[in-house]
Parts: structure tokens; C-alpha cells; sequence
């Protein structure tokens, strides 16, 4: 197990926190966000901050704050329930918190349209798969290579050359991505028709299609072998060498063990345990939210 | 029973029931388009394209050009032609435009449950009727001798006019224009994401707004070409103009299977022939009886339409 790049203790990131104002981009959704910037600079990339979310009598996250760097991977674990999706749906957009915030590069991004949020530079993936079902591949991912194009209604109706050369960057693009993940073989076909592993490896390109800079990928390794778990481990490996900080959500202990340079486990939408995998691992209240404990022993 | 005639006049039937079906078919596009990314019913379709009619027939007012006008030389009517046929489209485009700004984005804000838009459109489609009728006086209005009818061609009885091929050869450019742009351009992608999936075509940068803005504007730009050439082949236009056609093109819609593009089309077609043939075989009162029937039928076996899938499965 390799080592975490760099161990910045918490404390040291308080500078961080509050980073210098960065111009807010007038649009978000024009793309002004750079897309990708060098790894491992430490600075704080995400800082999620008391997050709280409510679900009529149901407290499904409470008060959890962590920060991930730039270019880590930064692993989100805890037993079924425990609210791993629910951040993920936060972070996203999807779900409006109850209290806390978000911030991405020192920009609030609780309260804005999911287009927006993918504009600013987070993309995700889906436990539960949702492709386009009846688009090609390779037209899924570039329904999110789209994102970046900033071709006008006018010139797409019109049909002007620019909007037929953003058109073939795209597809490029894409088809560089599906290499990427290794799926590009099944190109043109139909998504709903590729086998479940080449429809996960799919949702990743079509994430990365979007240029993020933080890409959430939500147990991207379910119902894998092995073998397929192994070669995702590489994949993710390689998302990173590409400039692009990982938040993991993963049940498979190896799989998180293996890839995360520092994980924080859920339970009950409470945080339990934050740190480097070997850390996390002995903490015994991790084991105990993991395997249980017996009554008598608690 | 007239089966005698309906053998007879086959080949004009069919001549101008196509022309009628590609009518349908521009109008139809709208309510398919919307409701495959929206799962709504535009009501206040059949008023996009009145508004239309009239604005191609203010259009050509403004060239001193009314029903009691000579018809002008051919290179100006041309001239005409296209700028009523723009000016419909655009005009068309925006009233749909305004209406889903007014009618339903805010409901859309507000998580509205389905009951609420229907009853909205129903609203905005009474609004814009009632409107021009109280403009217009309920009046109608005539058409402009633009184009004096004419035997392009003639295939044993048939005589297939000038307007018959104008307006069918329209409907197929505009189609294979539409369907070109759904399918290849960055907007279409766009669309069928929404079509397919609206949530996670928004977590992948899709501006959900701005793709139910542009389906609106392309159904409304459709419907006011239809306008313009419904103009030329019934001769008149009144604010209630657009209620029956409308009927009959959102039929077309459901017939071809709604949300899908093709179907439409198709739908467009068979209402406009069959509307022909059963006129002939039982007399004109029971035109609508048969189409309905043939409706009725067709989804007793084909429950979602003869092409029946979303428009999102629409692909090349």
C-alpha cells in the first residue's frame, strides 16, 4: 500500500479554508472554470462543512466536515445507510442540505443548478447505473464532452463551421475517453446493450467527458469480480494521474484499502473516523460499525 | 357507401390527402417534441400556429397585398412567399417561447403536480384565442392570390397542383432538416438526454431550461410554416382556426406514437389520407368519425403508436 503523498495535518489547511477570492466567472455554465490544474499542490479542493440534510424526521447526514486535497483520492466508506449517496447528492445538487455548505476552490456551491455545479469542474457516476439507454456510447459521452462546448443555439441551427469543428472535438474527445476506459470496441453500440461492466466504465468516461476536476464516482466497483476490480483499480490510478482529485464511495474494504490515500467513514449520516487507511482500519470504532459488536462487549 | 368514387378519384384523394397529412405532421411536431421532453401536453400549440396565420397575412398587408389583390409576378411572389413563411415561423417560434416562459417554467419552479399544466395550457390557450378573436372581431380572414392553383402534373384523373407539391416538398426538407439536427448537432444530443433521462442529462452539464426553451421554439418555428401553408390551400384563417387542426394534428401525434419525431410524421399522414378517403367513401360529415376510428383501431393493437417510443429512442 503506498503512502499518502503528502500528510498536511488538518490544522495547516486553516489557511486553505479561506482562500483568496477568486473571480467569480460571471456564467458558470459558459465554462469560464479552467478545467484541469496540477496535481498535489495540497490546497484544499472540496471542503464540505457541517453538512446536514433532513428527510422529514430522518437526520440522513449530521454535521460531517472533511476536506479533500488536490489530486488525491479521498475514499467516503460506511455501512449501507450511513449517507455515503445522500453527500454525493448534496455535492451534486441533487439534494438541497438543511444546513452546512459546500465549497469547491473556495466557491460556495450549496444553491446552484446541477449544470452549473458539472460547469464548475464536479462530475459523477451512478451506483445504480443511468446512462442515456437508447444513445450510442460513444453519444453518451458526448451528451458530456457537450458541457464544454460553447457553440450558440444560432450557430448549431444554422449549422455554422464552427459548431461542426467543436462537433468533431468532441467526438475525438469522447472516443479518446472510451479508449481510456477501454470500452472504445463498443463505440457505436447502444448503451443499453453493453455488458453491466462496460456500462460502469461508460458513466466514468462520460464523467471525465465533462473535464472535472473532482470526479465522484459512487461504488463504482458493485457486483465486479476480482479481476474487473483490479483493472478499476488501475483506472482510477490512471483518472488521478490525469490531474483529477477522486472522492470514492466503495463498500469493498481491499478496493478502498488499496486506492485511497485517506478515507472518512459514515455511520448513521455521522462521521466516525477520518484518516489514512491503516489508521481507519485499526480504529475500533470502525471495526465495530463494520462487523457489530456484541452486546455484551460494547 | 361510395366505393365507386373513393376507386375513382383514388389518385386526387391521395394527392391532396398528403399534401393535408404534411400539414399535420409540421403541427404534430410540436406537441411530440414537447411532450418527449416534458411529458406534457402543449394545449396552447393549435394557437402558436394561429398566431402564424395571421401574422403572414399582417405580413402581407403590409405589401398592400389582401384577398381582393391581383395575384403579382411570379418572381415577387416567391419574394412573398418566403417572408410570410419567416415571419409566420418567427412569430410562431416566439408565442410558444413566451408561452412556456409564462405558463409553465414557473409551475416547473414550483414542482407544480401534471393537473396544474394541463390547466395552464388549457388557460394560455384560451388567453391567445380569445384574444385575437376579440382583435379580429371573429372574424376571418382571407388569403392573398399569392398562388393561384395549378396542374403541376397530371398522372391518368390525378392532377397534382403546384401548392399540393410545394407543401409536401416543404414538410420533407424541414423534416429532414429536424431530424438531421436531433440527431447530429450538440442541442439534439442535448434534447434526447433530456428525453431520455432529464436528471442525469442535468448532473452532465445539460441546462435543462435552455433545452425545454429550444423545443418550444423549434415546435412553434414548425407550426407557423404550417400556418403559412394551410393558408394557401384552405384560402382563410380565424382565431379559432388553429382548435379543430389542432385536434387532428395532436391525433396525428398520438397515431404515430407521441415523443417520437418520425411517428409524427407518419401520424401527420395517415390522418391526412384517411381523412380523404373516408370523406369519399361516407360523405364529407363523416371525415372525422373515420379518422377517429382509424385512431381508435390503430391503438387497440398498437397502444403506444404505430412507432410508438419516446423521442429520446429516436436515432439515426
Amino acid at each position: 500500500m503506498s503512502e499518502p503523498h503528502i500528510e498536511t495535518p488538518e490544522w495547516e489547511d486553516e489557511t486553505a479554508r479561506r482562500p483568496v477570492d477568486e473571480p467569480i466567472p460571471a456564467d458558470p455554465v459558459a465554462g469560464t472554470v479552467p478545467a484541469q490544474r496540477a496535481p498535489s499542490d495540497g490546497q484544499a479542493l472540496l471542503e464540505v462543512d457541517n453538512l446536514s440534510l433532513r428527510f422529514g424526521g430522518v437526520l440522513a447526514l449530521d454535521r460531517v466536515s472533511f476536506s479533500l486535497r488536490e489530486g488525491e483520492i479521498f475514499g467516503l466508506i460506511g455501512p449501507n445507510g450511513a449517507g455515503k449517496t445522500t453527500c454525493f447528492n448534496a455535492l451534486t445538487g441533487v439534494y438541497k442540505p438543511s444546513g452546512g455548505e459546500i465549497r469547491f476552490r473556495g466557491q460556495v456551491v450549496t444553491g446552484r443548478k446541477k449544470h452549473q455545479i458539472t460547469a464548475m469542474g464536479i462530475a459523477r457516476t451512478f451506483q445504480n447505473i443511468r446512462l442515456f439507454p437508447e444513445m450510442t456510447a460513444l453519444e453518451n459521452v458526448m451528451v458530456g464532452a457537450d458541457a464544454r462546448h460553447k457553440t450558440s443555439v444560432i450557430s448549431a441551427l444554422f449549422r455554422l463551421p464552427r459548431h461542426w469543428r467543436e462537433e468533431r472535438e468532441g467526438r475525438e474527445k469522447s472516443m479518446e475517453l472510451l479508449r481510456f476506459v477501454g470500452i472504445d470496441h463498443r463505440a457505436g453500440e447502444v448503451s443499453r446493450n453493453l455488458s453491466y461492466g462496460e456500462q460502469r466504465r461508460l458513466e466514468i468516461a462520460r464523467a471525465l467527458a465533462t473535464e472535472p476536476t473532482l470526479l465522484c464516482l459512487d461504488e463504482p466497483a458493485a457486483g465486479f469480480n476480482p479481476a474487473e476490480k483490479d483493472s478499476l483499480l488501475k483506472l482510477i490510478r490512471a483518472i488521478r494521474e490525469r490531474g483529477i482529485t477522486v472522492l470514492l464511495i466503495e463498500h469493498d474494504m481491499r478496493l478502498v484499502m488499496g486506492v485511497c490515500d485517506r478515507l472518512v467513514v459514515l455511520e448513521f449520516g455521522k462521521k466516525i473516523a477520518e484518516g489514512v487507511p491503516a489508521e481507519v482500519r485499526d480504529d475500533p470504532r470502525v471495526v465495530a460499525a463494520y462487523l457489530g459488536v456484541p452486546a455484551d462487549a460494547a | 357507401m361510395h366505393f365507386d368514387d373513393l376507386a375513382h378519384n383514388w389518385g386526387p384523394l391521395t394527392a391532396s390527402g398528403l399534401a393535408q397529412g404534411a400539414i399535420y405532421a409540421l403541427f404534430a411536431l410540436g406537441y411530440t417534441l414537447v411532450y418527449g421532453v416534458l411529458r406534457l401536453i402543449n394545449f396552447a400549440h393549435s394557437e402558436v400556429f394561429m398566431v402564424g396565420s395571421y401574422a403572414a397575412l399582417i405580413t402581407w398587408g403590409f405589401f398592400g397585398l389582401d384577398e381582393n389583390s391581383a395575384t403579382p409576378p411570379a418572381t415577387e411572389v416567391i419574394g412573398y412567399v418566403v417572408l410570410g413563411v419567416l415571419v409566420a415561423a418567427a412569430i410562431s417560434g416566439i408565442t410558444a417561447l413566451v408561452v412556456e416562459l409564462v405558463a409553465y417554467r414557473p409551475l416547473r419552479r414550483h414542482n407544480a403536480p401534471p393537473l396544474a399544466f394541463l390547466i395552464t395550457a388549457i388557460g394560455a390557450s384560451l388567453v391567445i384565442s380569445e384574444a385575437v378573436g376579440v382583435a379580429t372581431h371573429r372574424n376571418q380572414r382571407g388569403v392573398p392570390p399569392l398562388i393561384q392553383p395549378a396542374d403541376a402534373f397530371t398522372i391518368g384523373n390525378t392532377h397534382v397542383t403546384n401548392l399540393e407539391i410545394l407543401i409536401i416538398l416543404l414538410t420533407l426538407v424541414m423534416m429532414v432538416g429536424l431530424d438531421r439536427f436531433i440527431n447530429r448537432t450538440r442541442l439534439g444530443r442535448g434534447i434526447r438526454a433530456v428525453a431520455q433521462s432529464p436528471d442525469t442529462a442535468a448532473l452532465m452539464g445539460v441546462n435543462k431550461d435552455r433545452v425545454i426553451s429550444l423545443v418550444f421554439l423549434i415546435g412553434g418555428l414548425m407550426a407557423g410554416i404550417a400556418a403559412v401553408m394551410y393558408l394557401f390551400k384552405i384560402g382563410t384563417t380565424r382565431y379559432d382556426a388553429g382548435f379543430s387542426l389542432g385536434i387532428a394534428a395532436f391525433t396525428a401525434a398520438v397515431l404515430g406514437g407521441i415523443g417520437n419525431l418520425r411517428g409524427a410524421v407518419v401520424g401527420g399522414i395517415i390522418i391526412g389520407l384517411f381523412e380523404n378517403y373516408g370523406s369519399a367513401l361516407f360523405g364529407s360529415n363523416y371525415r372525422n368519425v373515420v379518422t377517429f376510428v382509424v385512431l381508435i383501431v390503430i391503438l387497440m393493437f398498437r397502444p403506444s403508436g404505430i412507432l410508438g417510443e419516446a423521442l429520446g429512442r429516436a436515432r439515426a
